[in-house]
């Protein structure tokens, strides 16, 4: 092995980190973290990476992933399976040819966006669900999920741009 | 890319656009396939979750350990600052507890004296298994969490998850080292339970809210709240009397019960086999629910 092999596969590994990131994210959020004042609702953390990379770095988080992505949080949360995945994709094609406004734009206005697009996909996931259950489900804990994933948006941004600089900027720009 | 559009880039530049999109749609549909294959064939798409959820065991074992550290750690200096009122507390609540142990153990010698005399055969000692909650599905629209135990460990489907408190659900879905347990709270989720002073039969029907409700309750019923519920053993899942929670609220013609399972500190829980054959003569199997082990 030369180190033309070596730098390929660095090259390989820094342009998985969105994916891996994700993954991880879904992991975390899965995790029994017992917060009692929070009862068992968790915020959809890895939303907020597929919106991030969608916006940052599209071409390597491709559809393909994304969908992958869908799929692990679905089956490790125990979620009807191909919800996620269907709205992982939705919110990703919508980022991506909304990119031009995002990007460069201020920290604020992606918030703003995040949460235009938090909301409309949880809403999505609401109908879709209840429409699975054959009848509508109560809509309070899916509110309060919505509300703590755009207030946490900031907190996983944050974590997702050290990533993102320290893994995708250097190397390959 | 800096090269200027040669006449193969002219040309590929669209159709690759065209397979991206193709392959979007497809993607598409395919969760939607996904979606309608889990209503149809449920064993398929359970067993490729089962699979999934195998393969990240380890990581959310291995994850949740430190976190159960900083956990612990927080809970122990919040312990620290109420020290001396949970003393007091906790000196006169033994003192309440030891009256209460007279009352049992003469309780429980009474109790033995009676079955000797009706020849009560009791009921046999389940299988059980003892797992750690390894992930919680903090979805709005499923109450479950995932065990580290699955079928290596003895684990079978419809097994019923207790804690030393109560009843927490039944495993739905078993992996090799993972298994899923569906709450009572779970939209799906219906026990079979009965109002203990009462003796009402109803259904603790979950809403994914944190207090399930009680179905097909007489309009005319008194219920009072704080009133046990456990269940009734109808349907052979679990056995009669396991306490589920109290009656938490009655109102404009809905019951809520406040299950006895606090949510968010759901740790460690026993999966136990009560699927035995149901005897009229046998009573509830001796269950040992003793929260200090």
């Amino acid at each position: 092995m030369n180190s033309g092999t070596w730098s390929r596969i660095d090259q390989l590994a820094r342009k998985l980190a969105p994916f891996v990131t994700t993954v991880l994210l879904v992991v975390l959020s899965c995790l029994p973290i017992s917060v009692s004042e929070m009862g068992s609702i968790a915020p959809a953390i890895s939303l907020m990476a597929v919106f991030y990379w969608s916006i940052q770095r599209p071409e390597l988080l491709p559809p393909i992933a994304v969908f992958a992505i869908g799929f692990i949080q679905d089956a490790l949360s125990g979620e009807v399976l191909g919800l996620s995945p269907f709205v992982f994709l939705l919110v990703h094609a919508i980022v991506v040819g909304q990119r031009r406004f995002f990007l460069g734009k201020s920290f604020l206005l992606i918030w703003w966006g995040f949460t235009v697009v938090a909301a409309g996909a949880e809403l999505i996931l609401w109908i879709l669900a209840s429409l699975i259950a054959l009848h509508l489900i109560d809509p309070e804990p899916i509110l309060m999920q919505t509300v703590l994933t755009i207030a946490l948006f900031p907190c996983i941004s944050w974590l997702l741009v050290r990533v993102h600089r320290a893994f995708l900027t250097s190397a390959d720009a | 890319m800096a090269q200027r559009p040669g006449p193969v880039l002219r040309i590929s530049t669209p159709i690759r656009a065209f397979a991206q999109r193709f392959a979007f749609l497809m993607l598409l549909a395919g969760a939607i396939g996904l979606v309608v294959l889990g209503k149809i064939d449920t064993l398929l798409v359970e067993r490729a979750r089962v699979h999934v959820a195998d393969a990240f065991t380890p990581i959310l074992s291995a994850l949740s350990e430190p976190l159960r550290t900083v956990e612990s750690v927080v809970e122990e200096l919040r312990d620290l600052g109420r020290l001396r009122a949970e003393n007091d507390l906790l000196r006169e609540q033994n003192e309440r507890l030891l009256r209460w142990q007279t009352v049992a153990r003469q309780l429980e010698s009474e109790n033995r004296e009676l079955r000797e005399l009706m020849n009560f055969k009791s009921g046999r000692v389940p299988n059980q298994v003892t797992a750690r909650v390894i992930a919680d599905s903090g979805g709005a629209f499923v109450r479950s969490v995932l065990v580290d135990a699955g079928a290596r460990d003895g684990v079978e489907k419809g097994l019923a998850a207790v804690t030393g408190l109560g009843l927490v659900g039944r495993v739905i879905e078993v992996g090799n080292r993972s298994a899923r347990i569906l709450l009572v709270t779970d939209l799906n989720s219906r026990i079979p339970v009965v109002l203990a002073s009462s003796g009402q039969r109803t259904v603790l029907a979950g809403d994914n809210s944190d207090r399930p409700r009680l179905l097909y309750l007489p309009v005319d019923l008194n219920i009072i709240a704080g009133e046990r519920v456990v269940t009734s053993g109808h349907g052979g899942v679990f056995p009669p009397g396991l306490p589920v929670g109290m009656i938490a609220r009655v109102g404009q013609g809905e019951v809520r019960v406040e299950p006895l399972i606090g949510w968010s500190e759901l740790d460690i829980v026993r999966l136990i086999d009560f699927r035995q054959p149901v005897d009229e003569l046998a009573g509830p199997p001796m269950l040992d629910l003793d929260p200090g082990r």
